[in-house]
This record gives C-alpha cells, structure tokens and sequence, in this order.
C-alpha cells in the first residue's frame, strides 16, 4: 500500500471559534478515490470540518494531511470547494460564465476570451447548465446555480471535490440529478467526493463513507453499517433524551 | 467659460477632480460590494482629526492627514480581528474619537482657523501643488492595482471562502485595499469635503451596478461615471459660482436617478 492510499487523514483535530468548541475528537482515513456523507444535524459543525479540511479554518489542535502534506502545501487546484449556495450574495453583478471562470483561473475575470468561454461552454453544456452560460447569477433558480457551482469545480479536474448541502435549497428533480452526476463524476474519474447532507438516506444510497458528526466524531466507516438506530440517536439527538423520533422514516 | 480653463487653478482643480473622480470611483465598486459604504464617511471624519492636527502644528494638514487616516483604518481592521465587533461598531467608535480629537487640535489653535472650513466643505480654489502630486502618485497605484490586485479583490469580494480555498492572500489584499481607500480620502478632501467624500465611493458604483452584467464592466462604468461627474461638476461649479463638493454631488446624484429611471424602463420593457 503506497503512502497516500489515504487521501485524507484527520487526527485529534479540534476546532475552537470565539470561545466555542465546535469540534473535537475527530479521527479518520479516508481511501483515494472515496465518496464520503458528512452527516449530522444543524449545528453539528459540518460546514466547520469542511472548512477545517480546506484550510479556511485552523484547528485548535491536531492535523489535517491531505496526500500526506499540509493543505497549504498542496499545489493550487488540487481541491475544489462548492459552498452552501444559499449564502452566495446574490447583489454581486456576475454571470454564470464569469463563476465558472474562476474555477479555472482561481482569480476573477476582468474579461473572458474566446477560448476560455468556448472550454467553460464545453463543461457547462456537460452538467446540464448550456442554457444559462451568461445569465446572471441572481436570476438563477436554486438548481441551475448549483449546476453552475458544480462545472466551476468540474472545470479544474480537482483531486477532491467537497460540497457543503448540494441538495439544500432546490428541488427533487434537480437533486436526483445532481446526486447522478456527481456520483457518475466519482466513478468515472476516481476523484474523492466529499458532501454535507442533512438527508442521510441520500448518504446510505450515494456514498461508500459516512462521517456522522454532533460536535464529535460519532461515527466514520462504511456508510452500509452507520446508519443504526444507536448511531443516529447518538448523531441526531441530545445527549440525555431522545426525541422520540422514529429511525428509518425520512424526515 | 474656455478663458477659465487657461487659469492656473482651474487647470490644478480640474486634473485633481479627474484624479479622485477615477480613483474614488474605483475603489468604489469593492466599497459598495462589500457593503462597507459606511467606511467612506468613517474614514472621512478620521482624515477630519488628522487636518486639524496638521492646522495646529502649523504644517501642510496633507501630511497629517495621510498618516493620521490610515492608523484609523488599520485600527479598525485590528480591532476587528480581535474584539468580534463588526466593523460598522468600530467605525463609529474611531470615527467619534477622531472628530473629538479634532474639534480639540482647532480649539487648542488659537489663531483663525477659516482653513478648516475649506476641509469641511471642499474648496478647489485651493488645491496645491503637493496634492495634485501625492493625488497623481495615488493614481499610478491605483493602474497598478488594476493589473495586479483586481481580479483577486473581486475574488474575495463576491466569496471570501471561495477566494481563500484558492489561497487568495486575503488579509494581506485587504490592507492594502484599506490603505489605498483611505490615501484616496484624504486626496479627495479639497475637491468634495470631508462632509460629502463618502459620495465619490457610493454614488459612482451604486449607479454602474444598475446597468452592469458583470464586475468588470461595472469597474469601467463607475470609473466613468466618477471621472465625468467630477468635470462637470467643478465646471457647473465654476459658472454657477457655487461650492464644487456639493454641486459634484448633485451631478453624481442625478446621474443615479437618470439611471435608475432607464433601468427601470427597461426591465419593464422585457
């Protein structure tokens, strides 16, 4: 086994915000080529670990390595980041061709050639977003940004993809779709995906990780054997009383 | 009217009025993005603190004000790294400070002190030779910045997560962005006034993103839009005998509602 047959690895990592410990006890491996569910309720400190991962947030204690080294050592485009869209700010005067540019010049554009808008046409027409190369953003629905975030990603042919809630914010249709392509673009490629999702039945479908969070490391393995009715109390519920909420029904 | 453009002082108002339109107006797009517009009049009364400060020790108030702003701006950077406070708190806070300080350097001077009116208000009849000089330098910067820092701002402008994933150096950009909006202030104090400065950061840029598809064009329509309403409003100014800050202002003004109105017609004729 070569040294960086785990992409990813996580040790002891603890993350403090303010005076708020939003992390702690994280540990994990995770093999090239994987697609991992971070899962956990609202507050649970997702957004903070992928955050963690990328290097937008130090952690308190502990390490990130990714293929060995620290993520501030790694050759740029080597990760690509989908943020939760719902937080995009949707005054800044961009069309969608203007975001996926910046995928590949990691920069913003003052203007766009023509061969960088024919490879951007080529990759928006791929997800399913040719329709809307210079639109603007803001008139957008939720699925076709998220479309659009997804070729800004696709476009740079990263080793690690991470999405934080692809699913939040638009509809079913458009969910099973990206869902598609994104675990078509894992098997295809081999690139490592890893997702925030609230919906842990997407997770147990899609994924061959599951990251179960609350604060702690509740549970990493294979996503077939995490979803048990003790390790989704433990992720879903306060510690102490249950909420009486019934497992395996999606809610 | 064209005699006036043989005069000395119009020629140095008209170039300082290109000068600061262009640079105000530039720098106005990250302002008005970023929603930071508040750190245009905060800055303006710290740059208040500083001209009084050089009035009382009897040097050219430039050379304070400079110094004096910028310390403001990186105070209220700092401060916000490390108090949680949001800036527009700690804007208040410093801004406060510096025009108390202010007020205190004039009443400390006990001889006349009519130049601070000419600070308050604008007053192109006085641009020197030094302004236009440091205004000029300001400039060549910013044409730098333009090649160098514009794609990257812009970047942490729409997502600063974004922009960081891809290893944006961000604090460092936005120093250098805050110094520059400050240096840009004090420069612009003789054309507009301390009083109406925020305006060259505001109005300029609010107006391009009215009718812009993208950052880049609205960069280029508020420089526009910036360096146009400076010219004609030092030459309105000048016929119509009447402060050049305030009539800029206006001009800029209604270029806004001009726009406002087309893009309102338009979007309805879609």
């Amino acid at each position: 086994m070569s040294i960086h047959a785990n992409i990813l690895e996580v040790s002891n990592l603890k993350v403090v915000l303010g005076q708020n410990t939003v992390l702690e006890d994280i540990n994990f491996k995770l093999p090239s080529g994987s697609y991992l569910a971070i899962v956990g309720p609202n507050g649970s400190g997702k957004t903070t670990l992928m955050k963690t991962l990328i290097g937008l947030v130090k952690p308190a204690t502990g390490n990130v390595k990714m293929f060995g080294a620290d993520i501030d050592d790694l050759p740029p485009g080597t990760i690509s980041y989908v943020p939760q869209i719902k937080t995009m700010d949707k005054s800044f005067p961009a069309r969608a061709i203007d975001l996926v540019m910046s995928g590949i010049k990691r920069r913003w554009s003052f203007k766009i050639n023509s061969h960088d808008s024919d490879k951007v046409a080529a990759i928006m027409h791929e997800v399913g977003a040719g329709d809307f190369i210079y639109r603007p953003l803001a008139a957008l629905s939720g699925g076709e940004l998220q479309r659009v975030f997804l070729a800004r990603s696709l476009i740079r042919n990263p080793k690690i993809l991470l999405l934080d809630e692809p699913a939040t914010g638009i509809d079913l249709v458009c969910e099973l779709s990206i869902n598609k392509l994104i675990t078509e673009y894992n098997q295809k490629f081999g690139t490592t995906v890893i997702m925030i999702t609230h919906d842990w039945s997407a997770a147990y479908h899609h994924t061959n990780y599951v990251l179960l969070l609350n604060r702690r490391q509740v549970y990493f393995g294979e996503s077939k054997t995490a979803f048990t009715d003790e390790n989704l109390q433990r992720t879903f519920s306060h510690l102490g009383h249950g909420h009486g909420i019934k497992f395996g029904l999606k809610i | 009217m064209l005699e006036a453009l043989t005069y000395p002082f119009f020629q140095k108002a008209l170039t300082a009025g290109l000068l600061t339109g262009f640079t105000g107006s530039y720098y106005g797009v990250f302002v008005v993005q970023r929603k930071i517009s508040f750190i245009g009049s905060g800055l303006a009364h710290a740059a208040f603190g500083g001209v009084a400060l050089g009035l009382l020790l009897g040097v050219e108030p430039l050379l304070t004000a400079v110094p004096f702003t910028i310390l403001v701006a990186i105070a209220i950077v700092y401060l916000q790294k490390y108090t949680q406070l949001a800036a527009d708190a700690l804007i208040g806070v410093l801004f406060a400070l510096s025009v108390a300080l202010g007020i205190i350097f004039l009443a400390v001077k006990t001889q006349y002190t009519s130049d601070a009116y000419s600070y308050l208000f604008g007053s192109i009849l006085t641009v020197n030779d030094q302004e236009l000089i440091i205004a000029l330098l300001l400039s060549l910067v910013t044409i730098l910045t333009f090649f160098k820092l514009w794609a990257r701002w812009a970047y942490s402008t729409f997502d600063v997560d974004l922009a960081g994933a891809d290893k944006v150096p961000i604090e460092f950009d936005n120093i250098i962005l805050i110094l520059l909006i400050s240096v840009t202030i004090v420069i612009s104090i003789k054309i507009v006034g301390i009083i109406l400065i925020s305006a060259y950061l505001v109005i300029p840029p609010a107006s391009a993103r009215l009718i812009s598809s993208s950052f880049g064009s609205m960069t280029v329509i508020s420089v526009i839009i910036g360096m146009l309403s400076s010219v004609m409003g030092i030459i309105f100014s000048y016929i119509l005998d009447l402060p050049s800050g305030a009539i800029i202002v206006i001009t800029q003004t209604m270029i806004f509602f001009v726009i406002v109105l087309i893009s309102i017609i338009l979007k309805n004729k879609k």
